[in-house]
């Protein structure tokens, strides 16, 4: 078992690790430890941390960043996340690669420091403008968060995609046993600029749109197909499955253990791809729960975001008569009597399904 | 004797108006970047507007930023690319309003690179709105009854900022007016570039220039309101010169 280090740092240490050169990011709570953390580490091992003067000019030095095609990272919270939007929008239309981290915090607006899951639907649906996707992976702890951070390179270089870590205050400022990945050797993807002009752009007047929404679509398509990544217990005999990522999958996996040695026929879906929506779990459900009288989402947002990918994904996959409910616990992480407590009020019919 | 003067390799066809600025410009940075051996060697960012037709207009790498964020984007390549050459190609809507912050924090920061801005009074490409660079009085899309600086601000002369409060390296103002103004613009950019290859720092270079199609002009008398109505404002030469 490793070392006992706070989420903020973990996950900064194994971008360091995945071999970003170059961090840019504007000090915001509860993420700052992780630029404070890299102004020290980057300069160390020869590599560039800048401080920039806005969350909005920090997403654009690292689109210049990728344009080279080199790794780099920049984090934030919040409405800092909201000014990342315009930079992340380019980036997708331009196919550069990035990874953004989102240490999410209540609320809209300033909003407030506590941990939630109030972003769930922006970064599912792209965020800016236009007609496209980021995959976001959303760890449930420090360890997880540490993997995934690691491999997201991987998987934005592989698609030249933007990929979201989605973590919260709550993962981002606990410290749990870690442990650390080796260093990556830094290299420069193939097609990153080098000033030769080896890269041709398409005629200015000849731009072909939709020849390049198809392009884009399918390699959408692709991520979906491919990317979707969760984790299930007790789907062969659930009466009532929860599907919570994050914070409240991490309560909800030691819950439903619970809850299942006890005798109750509950299971749990915990999404870790929430965009690609592991979709494919659905199809298992449909096959192996035939029992299934309930699915209901634990979340910490005002009445449930997620809970709409799963009543779609019900639909699709002939979940449709399912009753889809969703147990919203505004902020913070949600304690398992309560959320006990909430499931007799499902089932005694107190709480109605949202679809 | 005659000297023939070659068009730059780099040099491609930019869909530029009949009378503007932007041309000469381009075919000065291109001459610039050949005569210091920098034409297979260098990443541009350019701004959102008429700085668009550098995609068909120049054969170098390029990054297309978002509106205003050239300042950034280049600051992101120069840290990614200790040894190219970089430049930023921008219009004064980008580059003053919009962009205002990402322009001036790097030009705070001393990152180095050199900026080119064209300030022609407006917004070219969407119409000829007023900018912060729009003189006194004078009729854009947004100004009908011409600027009222009481209202709207006077007239932004961004690179004596630069020059005054910050570090740079070499900050200066040129305009595409007559031959003699022109070599002496060349000059600055030729400047500006060597001031970046000398790991010297951050450089600008503002160029006034004509928008005959959004001033309602031809282009003769665009060229003549320039001379008289713009150069005088916006004072030429070098505001910080290498070294100093």
């Amino acid at each position: 078992m490793g070392d006992m280090i706070k989420g903020n740092i973990a996950v900064a240490e194994a971008a360091v690790r995945a071999g970003i050169e170059v961090y840019a990011g504007y000090p915001i709570t509860p993420s700052t430890e992780v630029m404070e953390y890299l102004s020290a580490r980057l300069p160390e091992l020869g590599r560039t941390f800048i401080q920039a003067e806005s969350e909005l000019a920090a997403i654009n030095m690292v689109l210049g960043v990728s344009a080279c095609g080199r790794r780099s990272l920049t984090a934030s919270s919040g409405p800092g996340i909201s000014l990342k939007q315009e930079g992340i929008s380019y980036m997708a239309q331009m196919n550069f690669p990035a990874v953004i981290l989102n240490v999410v915090r209540w609320g809209n607006g300033l909003g407030s420091l506590d941990g939630a899951q109030t972003d769930y639907l922006r970064e599912t649906r792209g965020g800016g403008n236009g007609d496209y996707r980021n995959i976001v992976l959303c760890p449930s702890t420090v360890q997880e968060t540490v993997d995934l951070m690691y491999e997201a390179f991987d998987i934005a270089e592989k698609y030249r995609c933007i990929v979201v870590v989605m973590t919260d205050s709550g993962l981002g400022q606990m410290m749990e046993p870690c442990e650390m990945p080796p260093f990556r050797e830094i290299r420069k993807c193939s097609w990153g600029l080098d000033g030769t002009y080896q890269v041709k752009r398409p005629d200015f007047l000849g731009r072909n749109i939709p020849g390049e929404s198809d392009a884009y679509i399918r390699k959408v398509r692709e991520m979906r197909e491919n990317e979707q990544r969760w984790e299930a217990v007790g789907l062969e005999d659930a009466e009532y499955v929860f599907v919570a990522y994050g914070m409240c999958g991490r309560v909800m996996t030691g819950l439903v253990s619970e809850m299942r040695a006890a005798g109750q026929r509950v299971g749990l879906l915990r999404p870790i791809t929430a965009w690609p929506f592991p979709e494919k779990a659905f199809a298992q459900m449909r096959e192996k729960a035939p029992g299934l009288k309930g699915l209901i989402t634990v979340e910490t947002n005002g009445e449930g975001q997620m809970v709409e990918d799963v009543a779609l994904y019900a639909k699709k996959y002939g979940l449709g008569q399912v009753p889809v409910y969703a147990l919203p616990y505004v902020c913070g992480v949600p304690k398992d009597d309560v959320v006990k407590a909430d499931f007799d009020r499902i089932l005694s019919g107190e709480i109605k399904e949202v679809f | 004797m005659a000297v023939e003067k070659r068009v730059p390799a780099l040099c491609n066809y930019a869909m530029f108006c009949a009378g503007c600025g932007h041309g000469v410009l381009l075919r000065l940075i291109c001459e610039c970047l050949e005569e210091l051996g920098q034409e297979k060697n260098t990443i541009a960012a350019i701004g959102v507007g008429c700085s668009c037709h550098l995609k068909s207009g120049i054969n170098v790498d390029l990054v297309q930023c978002p509106h205003g964020r050239a300042g950034a984007v280049a600051t992101g390549i120069r840290r990614a690319e200790p040894d190219k050459c970089v430049f930023t190609y921008q219009g004064d809507g980008d580059a003053y309003n919009i962009g205002i912050a990402e322009t001036l924090n790097a030009a705070y920061r001393n990152e180095n690179l050199c900026v080119f801005v064209v300030n022609n009074n407006n917004f070219g490409m969407t119409g000829g709105q007023m900018s912060w660079t729009t003189m006194e009085g004078q009729k854009t899309a947004t100004s009908p009854a011409g600027r009222d600086i009481a209202l709207t601000g006077a007239p932004i002369k961004v690179p004596e900022m630069i020059a005054h409060s910050f570090r740079p390296a070499y900050v200066a103002r040129g305009a595409v007016t007559t031959p003699a103004e022109i070599n002496r613009l060349k000059g600055y950019i030729k400047n500006a570039f060597q001031a970046q290859l000398n790991h010297e720092g951050y450089s600008m270079v503002e160029v006034l220039s004509t928008c005959p199609t959004n001033w309602g002009m031809e282009p003769l008398a665009a060229h003549q309101h320039l001379m008289e109505h713009v150069v005088p404002y916006y004072q030429l030469g070098e505001f910080k010169k290498r070294g100093e």
